[in-house]
């Protein structure tokens, strides 16, 4: 797909995160999302995803986390210095990872706090109408409070909640994790709908097909810096990836530490 | 099941004491009701900031005791109505919270909450110094419009100023359901109490949240002061002994179950009908315990009864968990 010629919509340049003020966790990563395209952010656990999404969306701090170096860039303004309410104000929406949904409210409730920042009611209406259209088994389980409901049906309660705040961008941080495949598929088709009305998307995940398969390209992150990027084709066809992410390697049980092994040597090679 | 049970009992022996004696009984009945609205206020106050914050916050205490001295100093030394005078102390105290808030429970952050709440006890002891300072001569209550006048029903009669205390505390209760259940700020207060971080991935702003919950337990904490200072049931008067009343409420607040506002209200009227109860039938029933001293002990009794049953108290939060 050639969508080159959009304009960037979130910037993150030459980032670095750390944590309690020694943890390094994000060293100078940068990555771009155009509008209206569906971005993967590939990587094992502990390599720095979720830090990333963080640093975009303002909650770094609440996890005393601070970015030491670098900018990020929403549409035109500098989210970093947005914060989260703002950040949300401004067309960011995201669904964090373990779904976080609030539990002893209604699923109807949970929907309308995403809502919280904004003030046209009709146009609110009309995208808690547009939620339940994508998501029907929410509209029956409207009432019941939503940590009854399944894994499945609480990540679309998640996912329906972000997009109660109109997002111009969509940060999804693994959508799949813990899911049966089938409703993986459902969840991948969902993402594929919303992308489809104009949203982009930024998708965190460990299921690497998944992802490439709805992803126009893709960012590979490995211990706090991106080791590749390429389009979603490329991706799936690159040989570490299908060995590392895909299990379908030559050998087919090669070890994880002999990919980092490979890119550590990579990057110093680069660097030197 | 063991609750009910419990239930049961303790309702039989309150049938059993009002065919024993009517007027005794709904006499220290109707106290005991209008001293549980005292208590569901207070109550209202400390779960309002636990929900907001996970803190019990002692400094409600302090802002009872406060509140009460400056509608006293709007009433008597300025000389203004009433009502305008717990509405102008309302005020007050709501900035009060708020400022406790802001500059000392918001550097407090990430710090281990045994150090929170003794910050608390210290500001509630700052307030308490505070009133000794500014009010050496106050009167012994607060001046008002019902002071010595009861109203009758049938044979029993009830301080009108109580009848006054229970009015405001259900009408404060009734505000607070509809502000939880039918407000966006409501929602807002929900969602942070359940998980802040998800509250603020939504866009609500955490910290302004917490703020409000501040001024709201400073309005409430006002009513129930004024009402206090006022001679409201257990007639304390304008005085310290305020803060005594008011550190009652917390086996209220935990029967009820820490973060329930309606737990409060039905914690605090067990509490107060308990009470009075004991102190009315004490050397008739279980006179091998003494004159008097029983009631103070019963609230905590029921709390550790009612904890042993039920940790997360009656209406506390318990975990939404499939199974």
């Amino acid at each position: 797909m050639t969508r080159g010629v959009e304009s960037p919509i979130l910037v993150v340049s030459d980032v670095e995160a750390v944590y309690a003020d020694v943890i390094l966790a994000l060293r100078g990563v940068s990555l771009e999302v155009r509008e209206g395209e569906v971005v993967a952010l590939l990587g094992g656990n502990g390599a720095g995803k979720t830090t990333l999404l963080r640093a975009v969306s303002g909650l770094l701090r609440v996890h005393g986390g601070q970015i030491r170096r670098g900018s990020v860039t929403f549409v035109g303004q500098d989210a970093l210095k947005l914060g989260p309410v703002k950040t949300v104000q401004a067309g960011m929406a995201q669904v964090m990872e373990g779904r976080r949904i609030f539990a002893e409210l209604t699923v109807d409730e949970n929907l309308r706090s995403g809502a919280f920042t904004r003030h046209d009611k009709q146009a609110v209406a009309a995208d808690y109408e547009r939620v339940l259209a994508l998501f029907p088994r929410l509209a029956e389980r409207r009432r019941s409070a939503a940590g009854y409901l399944s894994g499945g049906e609480q990540q679309m309660v998640a996912i329906g909640r972000a997009l109660m705040a109109a997002p111009k961008l969509l940060l999804l941080d693994e959508p799949s994790l813990g899911l049966a495949p089938r409703v993986v598929e459902q969840i991948r088709d969902i993402i594929v709908t919303i992308n489809g009305t104009g949203t982009s998307v930024l998708l965190v995940e460990q299921n690497a097909t998944m992802a490439l398969s709805i992803s126009q390209r893709g960012y590979v992150l490995e211990n706090g810096s991106m080791v590749k990027t390429g389009s979603g084709a490329e991706l799936l066809a690159d040989s570490d990836i299908q060995e590392f992410y895909l299990g379908a390697g030559e050998t087919g049980r090669a070890s994880f530490r002999g990919l980092k092994d490979r890119y550590r040597a990579a990057r110093s090679a680069s660097a030197s | 099941m063991v609750l009910a049970g419990v239930g049961v009992v303790l309702l039989a022996i309150l049938v059993f004491l009002a065919f024993d004696g009517p007027q005794k009984f709904f006499t220290l009945f109707a106290a005991g009701i209008a001293l549980g609205a005292v208590y569901a206020l207070v109550c209202l106050g400390f779960v309002v900031i636990y929900r907001a914050t996970g803190i019990v916050n002692f400094a409600q205490v302090g802002m009872v005791v406060f509140g009460a001295f400056v509608t006293y100093n709007a009433v008597y030394t300025w000389g203004w109505n009433f009502w305008l005078s717990m509405l102008f102390s309302a005020a007050v105290l709501a900035v009060i919270g708020i400022g406790f808030e802001r500059f000392a429970l918001r550097r407090m952050t990430g710090k281990p909450i045994f150090s929170i709440i003794l910050l608390t006890i210290g500001l509630y002891l700052l307030l308490q110094s505070l009133i000794g300072a500014i009010w050496t001569n106050a009167k012994d209550t607060i001046p008002n419009p019902w002071i010595g006048k009861t109203v009758s029903l049938g044979s029993v009669n009830i301080l009108q100023v109580d009848v006054v205390t229970m009015v405001l505390g259900a009408a404060v209760l009734a505000s607070f359901f509809a502000l939880f259940r039918y407000t966006k700020v409501g929602l807002g207060m929900r969602a942070t109490a359940i998980d802040q971080e998800a509250a603020l991935a939504q866009g609500i702003s955490v910290p302004g949240i917490v703020a409000l919950s501040w001024a709201i337990a400073g309005a409430v904490a006002v009513i129930a002061g004024t009402m206090l200072g006022s001679g409201a049931t257990p007639k304390v008067g304008l005085g310290l002994g305020i803060s005594a009343v008011a550190l009652q409420a917390l086996p209220a607040m935990v029967i009820g179950g820490l973060d329930s506002p309606i737990g409060a209200v039905i914690g605090g009227l067990v509490i107060g009908v308990a009470y009075e109860m004991a102190v009315g039938y004490q050397t008739q029933y279980i006179p091998s315990l003494g004159t008097s001293g029983f009631a103070d002990v019963l609230p905590y009794l029921l709390m550790v009864l009612v904890l042993l049953i039920r940790p997360s108290g009656l209406f506390g939060t318990r975990d939404v968990q499939r199974v």
